[in-house]
């Protein structure tokens, strides 16, 4: 095992789209610590331990309203504990 | 351990000596992995042991360059992983071989293509 | 947002609550137990199902809106890649192989997933976990369907496809696909959620869904990928349900611990193997590759895999027993998989073959630690044979595991020069092993498989010909016969891509150069 001494890592991942990317800007906007890696028709975010999906940054974004569980459209995989409300989606890994 | 069920669970083995019109015996040359696995064959108990070297296992591994190499009198077997002294003009059944008893042999000096254990 | 229009009368949590707790009731002329008389046999203590957690929220009205949005996405992608004929634009003919496993392998569990979902989702206590997994057995036949609509386009076009339902019951690799399901789908409800939900699906099928899938768009294949993500899509919701199922049982009783690690042990082990020829597709079918199998492994289960367990660590939950052996085989799996199938090209209903020598270097470079030594050679050997009008193809059956049903291929942990070979007695009969972990799984349950399906063995019991065959005949040909009632097309389904009616297609159409000696020799057996 490599993940002793570290914080674990959650991820989410979209299809590569239109649709997906004002999701990702938002979340990349809102999580400084996590990055995005790019693979043929697919973006995959990681993060140390947490990731917030925040609804009002994706409608900064796209200018019009935005329900959250509009995400499962394009979403991939994701990795962590998930607690979704109407205004914001978390994954986080306890410890 | 036994499986955790609502009722009575007893259902019959699959691979049980009667259903076959001869018993299994399971073969694997050591070392020489490009035959992916070791195989299965029926072979009836009153088959001499040496007929493997003559009569069956050219049909299966002949087509490895090592095999025409094989000094037969150096072979050594192994059975259920241990070592083990068939005799050859003696049968199968008479050399103790049951049902689904696993047999591999070694080739001492060989060691595949090119050294890789293929 | 201030042009929202806001109608919501609850919010998500409230509307979850309401759509599914609130609409489930307790019965009152049978009692409850008599209504759902499974899930309490496994074991199992649940105090209150109140605690049932969809952390999602999703509702059947919301799931119906969401589901038809994909599937629209989809069909026009299907559509398009049809019209536009986009099987001419995959990088290789070659890859079409990997869908032939595909339709063969992993479609049919989709519908197996789709029953044994509707069979909990009918027989939990709980309405949460009965809503969860309803709406799963749903995903799972829309996967079912639009697996087998998007490929029904290639089997116009390539040979290997037309008969996905027939091979599943019958030929030798699907049994190790259907032997798994069926060991799922007959434990019980507690059982199916951890070997399928959460073993499979959270620990295992990323792999097979996402770096294979974002091959698949790397080698041109739209549509695949389209099916691929759009699916994916699913197994978010259920992964979800896999990890919410495990805290479920492990928050309700202390004494629920020790079972549900022990069925983490048995199918992790039993979903790592499966997946064996997930690690074989990724190594050696994508013509264009994206990551190797072992940084697929490294990525997706070690560093995930291990985060998760971490994570459960505070329930008293621990790695799966041999988690440290699946690791090591990271460098030997696929390719000791895909030296299988070359070997046992003359009964399998898709192509196999030797890579180029750009692959084999790539290889090299991935593996680093295992590939020159152990497996080039071999690989080389091959071509030399076939470029000598021999192509090497094993005519005898091999020795499988009792459990997981593969071939006898892989090897000791710590040793990949020898087989691993493991045995047991039961009832006064031996039984094999290709591991400590399928042995182990046999020992915790051995009267279960003792009645096995393994394929070799049938065809010597004679129940793999067709009716009126007659095996005591002079002259006759038991693999024929075998492949005669497996209804494989002998020389269009199976053998070397070499010379392969698909390969000579594809060129045509492409208008390719014919290709030089190669395609003449050694197609046949």
């Amino acid at each position: 095992m490599n993940t002793v001494a570290t914080v674990s890592k959650v991820f989410i991942a979209f299809q590569d789209n239109e649709e997906a990317r004002p999701v990702v800007e938002a979340i990349l906007a809102d999580n400084p610590q996590a990055d995005a890696v790019y693979s043929p028709g697919l973006v995959k975010i990681n993060a140390p331990g947490h990731l917030v999906v925040r609804r009002a940054t994706i409608e900064e974004q796209t200018g019009r309203p935005f329900d959250l569980q509009q995400i499962h459209v394009n979403l991939v995989t994701l990795s962590g504990h998930i607690d979704e409300d109407d205004d914001q989606f978390t994954l986080s890994w306890n410890q | 351990m036994s499986t955790v069920t609502l009722k009575p669970y007893d259902f019959p083995a699959k691979d049980v000596r009667e259903n076959f019109p001869a018993p299994l015996l399971y073969i694997g040359w050591d070392d020489h992995l490009m035959f992916a696995s070791p195989y299965c064959l029926p072979l009836p108990p009153d088959t001499p042991f040496g007929a493997l070297e003559s009569a069956v296992l050219p049909g299966i591994y002949g087509e490895h360059p090592d095999f025409g190499k094989i000094d037969w009198s150096a072979v050594q077997w192994l059975k259920s992983g241990q070592p083990w002294k068939p005799d050859p003009a003696r049968s199968l059944a008479d050399n103790g071989l049951r049902h689904k008893d696993v047999i591999r042999f070694r080739t001492p000096g060989l060691t595949g293509l090119k050294g890789s254990h293929s | 947002m201030d042009t929202r229009v806001t109608k919501k009368k609850l919010g998500l949590k409230e509307r979850y609550a309401a759509m599914t707790r609130g609409l489930a009731w307790d019965t009152t002329y049978q009692p409850m137990d008599k209504v759902f008389p499974f899930d309490r046999y496994e074991g199992i203590k649940i105090h209150d199902w109140e605690k049932w957690e969809d952390p999602f929220r999703l509702t059947m009205d919301a799931y119906w809106k969401y589901q038809g949005e994909k599937e629209r996405k989809l069909y026009a992608v299907i559509e398009a890649f049809a019209q536009n004929n986009g099987q001419l634009g995959v990088a290789d003919a070659r890859y079409i192989n990997a869908l032939k496993i595909f339709i063969q392998a992993v479609t049919p569990l989709e519908y197996m997933a789709h029953r044994g979902f509707a069979h909990v989702g009918r027989h939990f206590t709980g309405a949460g976990a009965r809503v969860a997994a309803q709406m799963q057995s749903v995903d799972e036949l829309r996967h079912f369907q639009t697996e087998t609509h998007a490929i029904s386009h290639y089997n116009k076009y390539f040979n290997g496809m037309h008969n996905a339902s027939h091979w599943y019951d019958r030929v030798w690799y699907l049994a190790v696909p259907k032997s798994f399901f069926e060991d799922a789908m007959s434990g019980g409800p507690f059982e199916f959620l951890t070997a399928v939900s959460f073993s499979f699906e959270y620990v295992l099928t990323n792999l097979l869904f996402v770096p294979f899938m974002s091959g698949a768009a790397h080698n041109g294949d739209m549509s695949t990928v389209t099916f691929g993500f759009s699916a994916q899509s699913d197994e978010s919701r259920h992964m979800t349900l896999g990890i919410e199922c495990i805290k479920f049982m492990l928050e309700q009783d202390p004494a629920n611990v020790p079972i549900v690690q022990r069925w983490i042990d048995k199918w992790f082990w039993r979903g790592y193997r499966l997946l064996t020829i997930v690690a074989m597709m990724q190594d050696y079918m994508l013509p264009k590759r994206v990551m190797s199998w072992k940084e697929a492994w490294e990525m997706y289960a070690e560093e995930n895999g291990g985060a998760l367990f971490k994570d459960l660590a505070r329930y008293g939950i621990r790695l799966p027993k041999g988690w440290e052996i699946a690791c090591e085989g990271k460098d030997h799996i696929s390719h000791q998989a895909w030296n299988a199938f070359y070997n046992f090209a003359a009964a399998a209903p898709f192509h196999t073959w030797v890579p180029t020598d750009e692959e084999l270097n790539w290889l090299s470079e991935k593996y680093p630690d295992s590939f020159d030594q152990y497996y080039r050679p071999r690989l080389e050997f091959y071509r030399e044979r076939q470029q000598a009008g021999h192509r090497y193809y094993s005519k005898t059956l091999p020795m499988l595991c009792t459990t997981c049903q593969i071939p006898m291929f892989f090897t000791e942990p710590g040793d990949p020069t020898k087989i691993c070979y493991r045995e047991t007695t039961h009832g006064g009969d031996k039984y094999h092993f290709c591991s400590d972990g399928c042995k182990h799984i046999f020992e915790q349950e051995p009267e279960k498989y003792v009645q096995s399906w393994l394929p070799v063995h049938q065809i010597y019991q004679g129940h793999c010909f067709k009716p009126g065959v007659d095996p005591t005949q002079p002259g006759f040909d038991p693999l024929a016969a075998v492949l005669d009632w497996y209804d494989l097309n002998v020389g269009r389904d199976n053998f070397d891509f070499e010379g392969s009616e698909d390969q000579r297609n594809f060129a045509t159409w492409r208008g390719d150069a014919p290709q030089a000696g190669s395609a003449k020799k050694g197609g046949a057996a």
